[in-house]
């Protein structure tokens, strides 16, 4: 699974809201590789993970996607951000189970899943009562139950205490030993092997636009 | 693709039987509406009798309205709008998923419940089971059309007061074909079909035009 497969973006632009975020963004991703994306806040680390999750549109530039056959990028995602998508009234287990059917391919089982980020105590318990790293645990065990090749998140380690920090990277080595891909935005090292890194700038030159908060 | 549609229809019964969530308030806020409306009016059962269908539908409107400004924003605000464009199913399929798992907490128990609501606005029998069956096939209209305001109001704030104007317009015609419906049940010159076939088109109208527009909107929202 995952052989063949190539990201590839190809300076890449982004604007919101009519002001130009970042431009020339360029790499290329393939199984097994990891990309970082280091930048300071409001740099536009997080917009550029919201593009190639297809949910905002590219002002110039573009991503290509290949050897996936007919299934689009989105489809071969797995998108973890600052809101985790779990829903508070739902139990853990409800949470993943529900993911596991809606995205198919199914992986892990929601109880292996939960087992491999140490929360399986949690199970039976509706996720509006767990702490914040927990549920951004329970999030990160999303990744495991729907295979998806390429993972993108958004500050995987932001409220993970240590030691899930050391298994957050053992699972992400591991998805890349299969042949999986990563594009991760972070501010803390995430002591994965040989990354590629690309450090995104707010573009030159911004508008004159008075009262620009630089 | 059938998977992640039952999956994401599922979800969304489960949530709205949990606390918080709209399963029985809007059967409530119905009755409410119901039961206040003969205080104001005074014990003429007549004028209550003739009016009542009326009374039902608009009270089944503002509890169809009551609800919807969360359908897509609750999903909006904890990030599982990004989980659900990731499926491999068009983006029309799960409004539809989420549409039908609204309309099955909302529209359907108001229309099941009508016999018991219509004893307070004195119902005749046949009025009742009129009132049943147009609300249960003008409801999903109602619904519907309301998606599509709710989809576009999902990142806005104070969305529910801007859904109910943007909305509301588009109702009355729904409106006008159910009351004529239960009217021409009990009486009147107009056979009960000629208004009941226009509610169920309007119903169909509004299925597709409701899911392909709220998909829009939710596309564009960005």
């Amino acid at each position: 699974m995952g052989q063949g497969l190539r990201l590839s973006v190809n300076n890449l632009a982004c604007e919101r809201g009519g002001r130009r975020i970042f431009e020339g963004v360029s790499f290329t991703l393939l199984p097994g590789e990891a990309l970082v994306i280091t930048g300071r806040n409001g740099a536009g680390k997080s917009t550029l993970l919201e593009l190639l999750a297809g949910r905002l549109h590219p002002a110039g530039g573009k991503v290509l996607w290949e050897g996936a056959g007919e299934r689009s990028l989105p489809e071969c995602l797995h998108y973890v951000g600052h809101r985790d998508a779990l829903k508070s009234a739902l139990t853990a287990q409800e949470n993943l189970d529900f993911a596991q059917d809606f995205l198919g391919n199914p992986a892990l089982s929601a109880r292996e899943a939960l087992e491999a980020v140490g929360l399986v105590h949690a199970a039976r318990l509706p996720v509006g009562y767990l702490s914040a790293g927990q549920r951004h645990r329970v999030a990160l065990a999303r990744l495991l139950v729907a295979y998806r090749p390429l993972w993108l998140l958004d500050e995987p380690t932001s409220a993970l205490d240590v030691a899930s920090q050391e298994t957050l990277r053992e699972l992400l080595e591991d998805h890349r030993a299969k042949g999986g891909m990563i594009a991760a935005t972070t501010h803390a090292p995430l002591f994965l092997s040989e990354p590629k890194e690309i450090r995104i700038e707010r573009s030159a030159a911004p508008s004159a636009a008075a009262g620009e908060w630089q | 693709m059938i998977r992640s549609f039952r999956a994401l229809l599922i979800r969304d019964l489960k949530l709205a039987a949990r606390v918080g969530g709209s399963g029985v308030m809007g059967l409530i806020f119905f009755l409410m509406i119901v039961t206040l409306i003969p205080f104001a009016l005074g014990p003429d059962l007549n004028l209550l009798s003739r009016i009542g269908p009326a009374i039902l539908w608009i009270a089944a409107l503002l509890a169809t309205l009551i609800g919807l400004d969360r359908l897509f924003q609750a999903d909006q605000e904890d990030g599982s709008l990004e989980l659900l464009r990731l499926s491999p199913a068009p983006l029309e399929l799960i409004v539809l998923a989420k549409v039908i798992a609204y309309w099955l907490t909302t529209g359907l128990p108001l229309a099941v419940a009508t016999p018991l609501f219509g004893l307070l606005v004195a119902l005749s029998p046949e009025g009742m089971l009129a009132m049943v069956a147009t609300l249960l096939v003008g409801t999903p209209a109602l619904t519907f059309i309301g998606a599509v305001g709710a989809a576009l109001t999902a990142s806005l704030r104070r969305g529910g007061l801007i859904l109910a104007i943007l909305v509301l317009p588009f109702m009355i015609p729904t409106l006008i074909f159910g009351v004529s419906a239960a009217n021409a049940a009990v009486g009147g010159t107009v056979p009960f079909a000629t208004p009941f076939l226009i509610l169920i088109a309007l119903s169909l109208v509004a299925a597709v035009v409701g899911t392909v527009g709220a998909a829009a909107a939710l596309r564009s929202g960005e």
